[in-house]
């Protein structure tokens, strides 16, 4: 077919043709010059400095792969690998427990559910850095603070969520979870919303339990929208940092470093922007990889 | 930039309306209109329900109570802490005040304003490219702009703040300036995709129609296109806002000292000032609330259906 009209349009379009196909790219232009210089840019420079001792005024030094074997051995780090699994870990699975339960709860046409779901949405709309300013004080780690009072009244004693070891990793991830679940809440209503409401008369017909309902009807339904979620939770899991820092930073004896803590403390307080580099080069490659495994599980799950 | 300076604020009135008339379409509320089969008839089930959706409430939203007590208390030292203050001040603000909160809250602001203006320009812009014309090279800048959602500033941010130090080519010191922070916001993939997508349901006969009339690209853009894209401009600036007020390591490596943060990463000033207590904090935490919240009550809805939109695309 167009092999056809091409050589009739040919001379009378010429002109037009070179302008229609610069077109596009003026259009383009702002947007990919923008992320060219502030995102692709640093990330291309980042992994070049990762290969060098970085030296203010006297030069950079290659030193290959040393930063990395300097990183990927350091105890710290591997400490904030084993934090920054579990947070993410446990902050996506919680957050999508949490959302799935507030979905059922919430589903629903009525004004009042309506009103319900705009106050749970709460977390998700206000920065990172008041809910942690607020949690710092519902943690408050005398019996003045709101959930040690709460534990009081259960006859449990004061504890220091935050200043404890053993506790601040946990404590951060509630927060993590108070923070993601209503945002999972919305993918997932939106996934039930697209169930068909046949398969349940039909269940109900077949006289299944509503636990049975639930397993065979709703969760295949919402597949799709779990698998987003999932993946969404776990990459931002894997970079977690506004929470941690606003929250701890790092501490207490580093029971709260994650992988970005770690690399922005390793950049930007002792200036090893080499090291550092190879840090934040570690966590992207981990990071699309994530990205493209999900993806393909998904599709293969998709054409299944 | 001057072509489209979109109105953020009066672009999505019309969601509203069309997401209650696809209410008015549905069908009455029915026994299997949800999962669990809640009944809207009275009974253990439904008492069950308003038990469950309270404690909801008491978990997800009374705790912002705190903030708003804490900032009126005076002595709110994180003792005694409470729902409802317990006598009710203006001196926490008055502190803040003193300390700069207001020239942080200002710098939000212009950040926040100019951030949005530049996201949604360029947005607009790549959008009209990816959904209106075909050229080689389209799945290449799809993948581009997807890429950029892939590359957050937390990885990227050690050889980021050297380019903010050091624009090439321009050679540019941006450290310091709201631009800083504005222009690194600019390219965000997640809004490209919306609004291409939005835009690829639009009718071509409607665009037909306006090139026969002899309308140019930029005025078919700004005249016939941008009008038709209204819900989805709403929902795009809701999410970037969302999105630009709660960055917190961009403002922080883009500053050169601490009159540069933004009103979020100022917190911190305000948390380790030994002179201050937990009530200046609080009331400093209740100010970069406000208008986050503002923004999302007044466009809570588009909010939503943008969020289910985003995710189902995936």
């Amino acid at each position: 077919m167009t092999a056809t009209t091409a050589p009739v349009r040919g001379a009378r379009a010429r002109s037009a043709f070179s302008k229609r196909n610069v077109l596009p790219w003026v259009f383009l232009a702002p947007g990919l010059l923008l992320a060219l210089v502030f995102k692709f840019l640093p990330m291309g420079k980042g992994v070049w400095l990762s290969f060098f001792k970085v030296r203010p005024f006297l030069g950079d030094h290659w030193v290959g792969l040393d930063n990395y074997t300097r990183v990927l051995t350091d105890h710290r780090f591997q400490e904030a690998i084993g934090h920054t699994l579990l947070l993410g870990l446990g902050q996506s699975l919680g957050a999508i427990a949490v959302g799935f339960a507030l979905a059922l709860l919430l589903e629903g046409q009525a004004r009042s559910l309506k009103i319900v779901r705009t106050a749970v949405f709460l977390p998700v709309v206000t920065a990172t850095a008041v809910v942690g300013e607020m949690w710092r004080l519902l943690y408050y780690p005398t019996s003045d603070g709101l959930i040690n009072h709460g534990l009081g009244l259960l006859g449990l004693g004061p504890t220091q969520f935050l200043d404890n070891p053993d506790t601040a990793l946990w404590a951060t991830m509630v927060m993590s979870v108070w923070m993601l679940a209503p945002y999972n809440m919305v993918i997932i209503l939106a996934g039930l919303a697209g169930v068909d409401r046949t398969l349940y008369e039909a269940a109900a017909m077949d006289g299944v339990s509503l636990w049975q309902r639930l397993r065979y009807v709703t969760l295949p339904a919402i597949r799709p929208a779990l698998g987003i979620v999932l993946t969404l939770a776990a990459i931002r899991g894997l970079r977690v940092f506004t929470e941690v820092y606003v929250l701890t930073g790092g501490g207490p004896a580093g029971s709260t470093e994650v992988w970005m803590t770690r690399a922005y403390t390793l950049g930007f307080t002792r200036n090893d922007i080499g090291g550092a580099s190879a840090a934040s080069v570690v966590l992207l490659c981990v990071t699309l990889l994530l990205t493209v495994t999900v993806n393909y599980f998904r599709k293969r799950g998709d054409a299944r | 930039m001057s072509a489209p300076a979109i109105d953020p604020v009066r672009a999505p009135v019309p969601t509203a309306r069309t997401s209650n008339s696809a209410k008015a379409a549905r069908a009455t509320p029915a026994r299997f209109d949800t999962a669990l089969g809640w009944s809207d008839r009275p009974g253990v089930a439904r008492c069950l329900r308003i038990l469950l959706c309270a404690i909801a409430i008491g978990v997800f939203a009374v705790p912002f109570l705190t903030i708003v007590s804490g900032a009126f208390t005076t002595h709110a030292s994180g003792s005694s802490l409470s729902f409802v203050p317990h006598d009710s001040t203006w001196q926490n603000f008055e502190v803040a005040g003193e300390r700069g909160i207001w020239d942080y809250f200002t710098n939000s602001l212009v950040i926040a304003g100019g951030a949005l203006l530049l996201q949604l320009a360029v947005s607009v812009l790549a959008a009209y490219a990816l959904a209106r014309h075909r050229f080689r090279g389209q799945a290449l800048v799809l993948t581009l702009f997807m890429l950029t959602m892939m590359l957050p500033e937390e990885v990227i941010a050690i050889p980021l703040s050297l380019v903010l130090g050091h624009v090439p080519v321009v050679g540019l010191d941006l450290k310091g300036t709201a631009w800083g922070v504005i222009l690194p916001l600019g390219a965000w993939g997640f809004s490209v995709m919306l609004l291409t997508e939005f835009m690829k349901d639009i009718p071509t006969e409607i665009e037909e129609a306006a090139r026969l009339d002899g309308v140019g690209e930029f005025r078919m853009l700004w005249q016939v296109v941008l009008p038709l894209c209204k819900p989805a401009l709403g929902v795009a600036g809701v999410l970037g806002f969302v999105m630009i007020w709660d960055q917190y390591l961009l403002p922080l490596i883009a500053s050169k000292d601490p009159t540069d943060y933004t009103v979020t990463v100022a917190l911190s000033i305000l948390r380790t000032d030994p002179e201050v207590g937990s009530g200046v904090v609080l009331a400093g935490a209740l100010i970069a609330l406000v208008p986050s919240l503002i923004v999302y009550l007044l466009l809570q809805r588009s909010l939503v259906t943008g969020i289910a939109a985003g995710a189902t695309k995936g």
